[in-house]
C-alpha cells in the first residue's frame, strides 16, 4: 500500500484504482492527440457515464452512486491525472450542475434531468459568467422576465464549460428581486452556443459563448426560489472548489511523475540528470507541493463527509484550491524544466500540462479572489472591493 | 432452475511489478501487489455476458485459491458483477502444484454446484495452462478450452478456437468446463456502482477441513513436481545499430530478408 494510500478505506482505494485504470487505459493516451485537434472523444462521455463516473454521490434512486466525498475527490485526481479537459467536463457537469439540481431541484426537475445527466446521455454547463461579469459575478446582466407565467431570458454568456455539448444549461439571470437560477434545455428556441476556439489548454474541451435571444421558459424550469439564484451558484461553486482543487493535484502528479521518470532515463555528462543537485531540487520541491495540495483537498472531503455543509467547509475549499492551483502552475513549470528542450515539444506531454494548469489560477474564482475570502474569515473585514 | 456458473480465477503477482522466487522456490506473493491475473477477467466476463443474455436466473460465483490476499482478486470479480465468492486457504496449501490446486478447486467447484465453469487460458504467473483440462477430468464432464467465442442455448454450448493456420467450431453439453483467450471479448471495468456492491455480496471461506481433503494430498507433500532451482533470463542483447549514411534502407532490408520477415 503506497503512502498515498493511508486512511483509505478498502473501498476507497478500490475506487481509486479502477479509476486510474480506466484513466491510464483510455484516457491518458489520448490526451495529446485530443488537444491538437481540440476535441476530447465525445464518446468518451458515454463510457464515463456508463461507469459512474457522471453519477458520484448522487442519490442511487436517479441512478448515482452514493459515494462519499473522498471517493470523489480521489475519482477527480485520477481524471485530472489523464487529461484536464475530460476532469474539466465531469467537474462542470457532475460538480456544478448535477449537484445542484439535486441539491436544489423540485422532484420533477430531478426526475427530468438527473437520470441522463449520471447516465451520460446529457451533459450540464453552468451558466453564470458573462462577456461583462466574471469575478464580479452578482453584476451579471442577462435578464429574465416575466411573460404569461413563463420566463423570457435575454442576455449572453462567456467561457461557458460544455456550453456545445450541454443539453441543460444551468442559467443564472437578473430578476426583479435579484438573481434567480434556470435549467434551460439548450434545444430552446434562442439559445445559440457558440465554441470558443484558440484557448491556450483545455483544449479538449468545449468553452463556448452562449445567446440568450428571447429564450422562453416555463416557471417549472426556474431551479430555486426567486432572488435565491446567487445563493445557489455561490454554494455550487464552493462545492466545486474541492473538485478544482483535487484536479489540480491531479495535472501536477503527472506533471511529477513524468519527470521523475525522465530524470532517471535521460543523461547527460555521462550519467542520468536525476544525478544532479539542481534537477533533484525541482523535484523535491514539487513532490512536497503536490502532497500538500493533496493532503488540504482531503481534509475538505474528510470535512464533507463528517457532515460539513458546504457554508462550513468554504473558507477551507478556498484555501485547498488556491494552493492546488498555484501548486499545479509551479509544480508544471518546475517539470518542464527538468524535460529540458523535449519538454517544449508536444510529442512529451509536460508543454500540456503547462497550458493546461494555468487556467486552474483564472478561474471558479481567481487566486486573488480566493485571497480575499481568506482574508475576510481571518480578519472579518470584507476588502473585495 | 438457476443456471450456476462457477468461474475460477487466480490471484497473481503484478506482471509490471518485481516478480521472484522464495527461498523455497515457491513464488514470492509477499514483496509485491497482487491481483486478480489479468487472462482470468475475461473468464468472469464471459460468465457475465452469458448471465445479461439469459436476462437473470443465473447465479455467478467466482472461487480462488490463495493466501490472504486473494480475496482482492475475488472483489474486484464482484465488482465486476460476480454474485458471490469462494475462498479456498489453508496454510497447508503452501507448497501446492497444478496436482493439488486442481484438486482443491476441483472439490470447491463440487461443492458450490455448477453447470458451467469457466476460465481464464493461463495463469500470468504459472502461464501452463493445463489447470482447466484437470479440472474437467476431476470433474468428469467435457471440456473446451482456448475459446475465442462463446455461446450458450438450451444446453449447449457452442465455442470457436482459432489456431494458427485453422478455426474450429465446438459444442458440448452442460455441464462443462470451458476456458476463453483474451480474444473472445474485452473485459468489462468495474462500475463505482459495482465497486460499492461488491463490499455487500458473500465471500465463504473454506479451508481443507471445509473440503474434506488431507493435508498430504496437497502442498508440497501432495506434489507430483518440485521446481528446484530458477535463474533470472539474461537481459536481452541490445541488437544491432545501424547507422544511416545512406545505405540505411538497403541494410534495414537485408537484415529482414534474412530473419524471413519479407
Amino acid at each position: 500500500m503506497s503512502t498515498q494510500d493511508f486512511g483509505l478505506t478498502e473501498t476507497q482505494r478500490d475506487i481509486k484504482a479502477m479509476a486510474a485504470e480506466f484513466v491510464d487505459t483510455e484516457i491518458a493516451p489520448h490526451a495529446r492527440d485530443w488537444d491538437r485537434a481540440e476535441r476530447v472523444d465525445p464518446a468518451i462521455v458515454k463510457r464515463l457515464g456508463d461507469l459512474g463516473f457522471l453519477g458520484l454521490m448522487v442519490p442511487e434512486q436517479y441512478g448515482g452512486v452514493e459515494t462519499d466525498a473522498l471517493s470523489y475527490t480521489l475519482v477527480t485526481e485520477e481524471l485530472g491525472r489523464g487529461d484536464s479537459s475530460v476532469r474539466g467536463i465531469v467537474s462542470v457537469s457532475l460538480g456544478l450542475v448535477t449537484k445542484t439540481i439535486a441539491a436544489h431541484g423540485a422532484e420533477e426537475q430531478k426526475q427530468q434531468w438527473l437520470p441522463q445527466l449520471v447516465s451520460g446521455d446529457a451533459l450540464g454547463c453552468f451558466a453564470l459568467t458573462e462577456p461583462g461579469t466574471g469575478s464580479d459575478a452578482g453584476a451579471l446582466s442577462t435578464r429574465a422576465v416575466r411573460s404569461n407565467g413563463d420566463w423570457v431570458i435575454n442576455g449572453s454568456k462567456m467561457f461557458i464549460t460544455n456550453g456545445t455539448w450541454a443539453k441543460v444549461a444551468l442559467t443564472f439571470a437578473r430578476t426583479d428581486d435579484g438573481v434567480t437560477a434556470f435549467l434551460v434545455p439548450t434545444d430552446t428556441p434562442g439559445f445559440t452556443a457558440t465554441e470558443i476556439h484558440g484557448k491556450l489548454g483545455l483544449r479538449g474541451q468545449a468553452t463556448a459563448e452562449l445567446t440568450y435571444d428571447a429564450v422562453r421558459v416555463p416557471d417549472s424550469a426556474r431551479l430555486g426560489q426567486v432572488g435565491k439564484g446567487m445563493g445557489i451558484a455561490l454554494g455550487a461553486l464552493s462545492r466545486g472548489r474541492i473538485s478544482v482543487a483535487a484536479g489540480a493535484v491531479g495535472v501536477a502528479q503527472a506533471a511529477l511523475d513524468a519527470a521523475v521518470r525522465y530524470s532517471t532515463e535521460r543523461t547527460q555528462f555521462g550519467k542520468p540528470i536525476a544525478s544532479f543537485q539542481l534537477v533533484q531540487e525541482l523535484l523535491a520541491d514539487s513532490a512536497v507541493d503536490v502532497r500538500a495540495s493533496r493532503l488540504l483537498t482531503h481534509q475538505v472531503a474528510r470535512m464533507a463527509d463528517a457532515g460539513a455543509g458546504p457554508k462550513e467547509y468554504a473558507v477551507d475549499a478556498s484555501i485547498a484550491k488556491y494552493h492546488a492551483s498555484e501548486a499545479a502552475v509551479r509544480v508544471s513549470n518546475n517539470c518542464l524544466q527538468v524535460f529540458g528542450g523535449y519538454g517544449y515539444i508536444d510529442e512529451y506531454p509536460l508543454g500540456q500540462y503547462v497550458r493546461d494548469a494555468r487556467v486552474l489560477t483564472l478561474y471558479e474564482g481567481t487566486s486573488q479572489v480566493q485571497k480575499l475570502i481568506i482574508g475576510r474569515a481571518l480578519t472579518g473585514v470584507h476588502a473585495m472591493v | 432452475m438457476s443456471l450456476r456458473i462457477v468461474v475460477c480465477v487466480k490471484y497473481v503477482p503484478d506482471a509490471g511489478g518485481e516478480r521472484g522466487f522464495a527461498a523455497d522456490m515457491t513464488t514470492d506473493r509477499e514483496s509485491s501487489d497482487g491481483l486478480l491475473s489479468e487472462l482470468d477477467e475475461y473468464g468472469v466476463e464471459q460468465a457475465l455476458r452469458i448471465a445479461e443474455a439469459l436476462e437473470g436466473d443465473v447465479e455467478v460465483t467466482v472461487v480462488t485459491v490463495g493466501p490472504d490476499d486473494a480475496k482482492d482478486a475475488l472483489r474486484k470479480a464482484l465488482a465486476m458483477g460476480a454474485d458471490r465468492a469462494v475462498h479456498v486457504s489453508d496454510e497447508d496449501i503452501h507448497g501446492s502444484d497444478v496436482m493439488g490446486t486442481s484438486l482443491l478447486m476441483a472439490r470447491a467447484v463440487e461443492r458450490v454446484g455448477f453447470d458451467l465453469v469457466l476460465c481464464g487460458m493461463a495463469s500470468t504467473d504459472g502461464a501452463m495452462g493445463v489447470l482447466p483440462a484437470l479440472l474437467a477430468e476431476r470433474l468428469d464432464v467435457p471440456q473446451m478450452t482456448l475459446l475465442s467465442e462463446l455461446t450458450l442455448e438450451s444446453g449447449v454450448l457452442s465455442g470457436r478456437r482459432d489456431g494458427d493456420t485453422a478455426s474450429e467450431r465446438l459444442q458440448a453439453r452442460l455441464p462443462a468446463v470451458v476456458s476463453v483467450t483474451d480474444q473472445s471479448g474485452e473485459a468489462r471495468y468495474p462500475s463505482f456502482k459495482g465497486i460499492m456492491a461488491a463490499k455487500k455480496k458473500p465471500v465463504e471461506t473454506l479451508d481443507l477441513d471445509g473440503l474434506g481433503i488431507e493435508p498430504d494430498e496437497v502442498g508440497t507433500a501432495g506434489a507430483w513436481s518440485r521446481v528446484l532451482d530458477a535463474t533470472a533470463r539474461p537481459p536481452r542483447n541490445a541488437g544491432t545499430v545501424v547507422s544511416d549514411e545512406g545505405e540505411g534502407g538497403l541494410q534495414l532490408a537485408e537484415f529482414l530478408a534474412m530473419a524471413k520477415f519479407v
